[in-house]
């Protein structure tokens, strides 16, 4: 067991050095958040009040898109490669190596979408007073939604087609965290408190830590088995 | 074979049988491998020898029967085991994006090691030296081979689970890896390997999987 932070470690390093040497890999959902944001003050015309109200709902379904797009690649790699297996049959606890997979994953495509946020914030004449919210709001969101996205990711992994299995399997489980997450915007944007829809996104990202790499590594071990 | 009753065998197999896709692969299988052997498992193509690795590295739960691991159920020295295990599979395990180094750096760590000398030295016994900073997605099959049998060199490990090792090695290569596998049973360990082609090892195990047909310990194997 005190060998496991090595291997958590390494791992983390691991995945961060592939994604960065995948660059076109890691830039596609990013690419994806900001064309298709951009895309809406031309669809729906520039008025300014319009799109102040829309802004929170399409910054943040967009970003539960651009999540879900990335979702297949997690493990999709590592199956093909042959290293899940190693992963699998290593001494090591799955969890942690789940949750270093699933960090890397996050800091690679989660962040760079809340960092992009705000810049997308003003293209949508979002009020000043909604950055902050939209930042955390989101910054809590993928993060949970790349761990639970990691269940799906790992229950398709051994299929041939899984993209859209996987976002039915995963969809209903991101629903509460878009309506919290959207609604938390909405409020800062009205000058409103949002810190009850902080705690339950909050809320619902320590839950996720906890079971979601569970269901995660027992996933992989029957899509691995098959 | 022949096991001293004062150390039970690394592995045995008891009662052993393997259903894949409804159909029945081998069945009835009752062996033991003890230390210091090299045990070439054999069979036409189909006939289990991949799965009945699999199986023994963890990696499948398809069978029936029971797996001793010195003398204990497998299940109850699950951690034990796995550290005392190396598989490699049809599919190299190696990431084509990163290094050869940082490849085998992910596989020390999983051991708790980080010493890069110990790696560039494996590499280096593979014929790689001055590919260390190479990404493997330059190197040949056999090359890609070479740096996954590097691990061979540094793992502590005692049971070697070797899926067609052999595959697109050079002559040379060959005999390498050979001289290999006898070391390590030499050094008291146990060396499971499939291959289609004759391995030139001294005091060679062989278990056909076609002496376990399908059919003899059916009744057996389901209870």
């Amino acid at each position: 067991m005190s060998k496991s932070p090595s291997l958590f470690l390494s791992t983390f390093k691991r995945d961060l050095t592939l994604a960065f040497r995948h660059k076109g890999e890691m830039m596609n959902p990013l690419i994806f958040f900001l064309i298709a944001v951009s895309l809406i003050p031309l669809g729906v015309g520039p008025e300014k009040a319009l799109l102040m109200q829309i802004a929170p709902g399409i910054l943040w379904v967009m970003a539960l898109l651009a999540t879900l797009l990335s979702l297949d690649n997690l493990f999709r790699s590592d199956f093909d490669d042959g290293t899940l297996e190693q992963l699998l049959i290593s001494p090591h606890p799955l969890y942690w190596s789940v949750m270093a997979k699933v960090l890397a994953y996050w800091l690679a495509t989660g962040l760079p979408l809340v960092l992009l946020s705000p810049l997308l914030g003003v293209m949508l004449s979002l009020p000043s007073t909604a950055f902050i919210a939209l930042c955390l709001s989101l910054l809590l969101g993928t993060a949970a939604m790349s761990l639970i996205g990691a269940v799906g990711a790992a229950l398709t992994v051994g299929l041939r087609k899984g993209g859209l299995l996987i976002s039915l399997i995963v969809m209903p489980l991101f629903v509460p965290i878009l309506i919290f997450g959207a609604s938390a915007v909405q409020a800062a944007a009205r000058g409103e408190v949002f810190d009850v829809q902080l705690a339950v996104l909050g809320a619902v990202l320590a839950l996720a830590l906890m079971l979601a790499p569970v269901a995660t590594a027992g996933a992989l071990r029957v899509s691995v088995n098959g | 074979m022949i096991t001293l009753p004062s150390k039970p065998a690394l592995i045995e197999l008891q009662n052993f049988a393997c259903e894949r896709d409804e159909r029945l692969l081998f069945s009835g299988l009752n062996v033991s491998f003890g230390e210091g052997q090299v045990v070439q498992i054999l069979g036409p193509n189909g006939s289990g020898k991949t799965s009945l690795l699999r199986i023994l590295a963890g990696i499948s739960q398809d069978y029936q029967g029971t797996i001793l691991w010195r003398g204990q159920p497998r299940s109850a020295v699950a951690w034990e085991y796995a550290n005392e295990l190396l598989y490699l599979g049809h599919q190299p395990g190696i990431k084509k994006a990163l290094t050869p180094l940082e490849n085998l750096r992910w596989y020390a760590a999983m051991q708790g090691d980080s010493r890069d000398f110990l790696l560039l030295q494996a590499l280096a016994e593979v014929n790689l030296a001055g590919y260390e900073d190479t990404p493997c997605y330059y190197l040949s099959a056999g090359q890609l081979r070479r740096v996954a049998l590097a691990r061979l060199i540094f793992s502590r490990a005692s049971v070697w689970i070797l899926d067609e090792p052999f595959t697109a090695l050079d002559k040379k290569g060959v005999a390498q890896l050979e001289a290999r596998l006898a070391g390590h049973a030499a050094r008291g360990g146990l060396v499971l390997v499939t291959s289609h082609q004759d391995i030139g090892v001294a005091n060679l195990q062989l278990l056909d999987l076609q002496g376990f047909p399908a059919d003899s310990g059916l009744g057996a194997a389901n209870e």
